[in-house]
């Protein structure tokens, strides 16, 4: 849930990238970091193994500018995407106003990836949130690579509901930062109905 | 059930502020943080320039969130109380009103015994401003009333942020 504080002018919300082990997630934040100007970004956290695979989470936060005089704070942060690390995804989620949910375009992945938008949408009604009515994007990630499934087969099995949706190849950068803006348009759009 | 959405107005920041400062002075401590439990920043007094204070936050709160997960699986509703102990600094983290984390930084020159005696109290005078913060955005928003600043936003203001 985002956080205003009217005494310093500020509104600090929180997004989450979802999705199955080795999809990008955390190569997403790297680069969007990479590609921010220093005074809009803090320093990028990432708890992850030796063999740098996240283990509990990624966190990035920037800094987008002002909207009537509020400072607008985004936290970026990643899940851990393999599966028996579904204890530490759940506190993740904790407080999430938006997902993006990154999924692996390759054939093989395809199993994992609709095995993780489940996991999601059961996490996120265990902490009282509805996957349908959160500010949701979806992104199909690793659009490069051999042996693809076509975005049209993605998009039936991983977003019927049809929420935004990009492609993209996070190594390269390619569509990483049209879903940031799309997620964060969704989740100010959503505070200024919500109220 | 998702917590509802943590406002924070001018009087309640200045009375906790106040109390903070009381508590950093009391303790003996170096620095003292509020945070909340999904990792924002609330505010902090003492020598808070010589941290990186989002990343702080944002390791506090997943270290709360990690070890609360590990006190239901052994039975426990949480753990209300960590304590980290450094060759030179020690960190002590408590959970204030169910969902604020006090931290309190200290050296040599205090101990543990006398921070928890000081939070404890600090505790109690924190947990009462937060409650009324509470109602009284549940008040505000009962009543309809909207200060909130993003209800007048156009749809340019929004994409502006992104040119």
């Amino acid at each position: 849930m985002s956080f205003i504080n009217y005494a310093s002018r500020e509104i600090n919300c929180k997004i989450v990238y979802y999705g199955p082990g080795l999809c990008g997630k955390t190569t997403n934040l790297q680069f969007v970091y990479q590609k921010t100007a220093p005074e809009a970004k803090g320093k990028m956290i990432s708890l992850a193994t030796e063999t740098e695979r996240t283990l509990f989470f990624d966190f990035l936060p920037l800094a987008l500018g002002e909207i009537r005089g509020f400072k607008t704070r985004f936290h970026l942060y990643t899940v851990p995407g393999q599966v028996f690390y579904d204890a530490s995804r759940k506190l993740i989620l904790k407080g999430v106003d938006g997902v993006v949910f990154v999924a692996d375009s390759q054939e093989e992945r395809m199993d994992a990836n609709i095995e993780s938008v489940e996991n999601l949408r059961i996490n996120l009604t265990e902490q009282g949130y509805d996957l349908d009515k959160i500010p949701y994007v979806v992104q199909y990630n690793k659009r490069d690579l051999p042996n693809l499934v076509s975005v049209e087969e993605l998009r039936r099995e991983l977003n019927p509901t049809g929420v935004p949706d990009f492609e993209a190849c996070a190594t390269t950068g390619e569509g990483v930062f049209e879903t940031l803006k799309a997620i964060a348009k969704q989740i100010l759009f959503d505070l200024k109905k919500g109220r | 059930m998702a917590n509802p959405q943590l406002v924070m107005y001018d009087e309640e920041f200045k009375q906790i502020n106040a109390v903070i400062e009381k508590l950093l002075r009391e303790a003996n401590a170096k620095v003292i943080f509020l945070v909340d439990k999904n990792g924002q920043l609330i505010t902090g007094c003492g020598e808070t320039e010589r941290f990186d204070t989002t990343s702080l936050a944002s390791l506090t709160a997943g270290n709360i969130a990690a070890t609360g997960g590990l006190a239901k699986l052994i039975g426990e509703k949480e753990f209300s109380i960590l304590f980290h102990e450094g060759e030179k600094d020690n960190l002590h983290i408590s959970i204030v009103a169910g969902r604020v984390i006090l931290v309190v930084l200290f050296d040599s020159r205090s101990s543990l015994g006398l921070v928890r005696l000081r939070v404890k109290k600090s505790s109690e005078e924190l947990a009462t401003i937060f409650g009324r913060l509470l109602q009284k955005s549940e008040e505000k928003e009962k009543s309809g009333e909207s200060e909130f600043p993003f209800a007048e936003i156009t749809d340019d203001d929004i994409d502006n942020l992104f040119s």
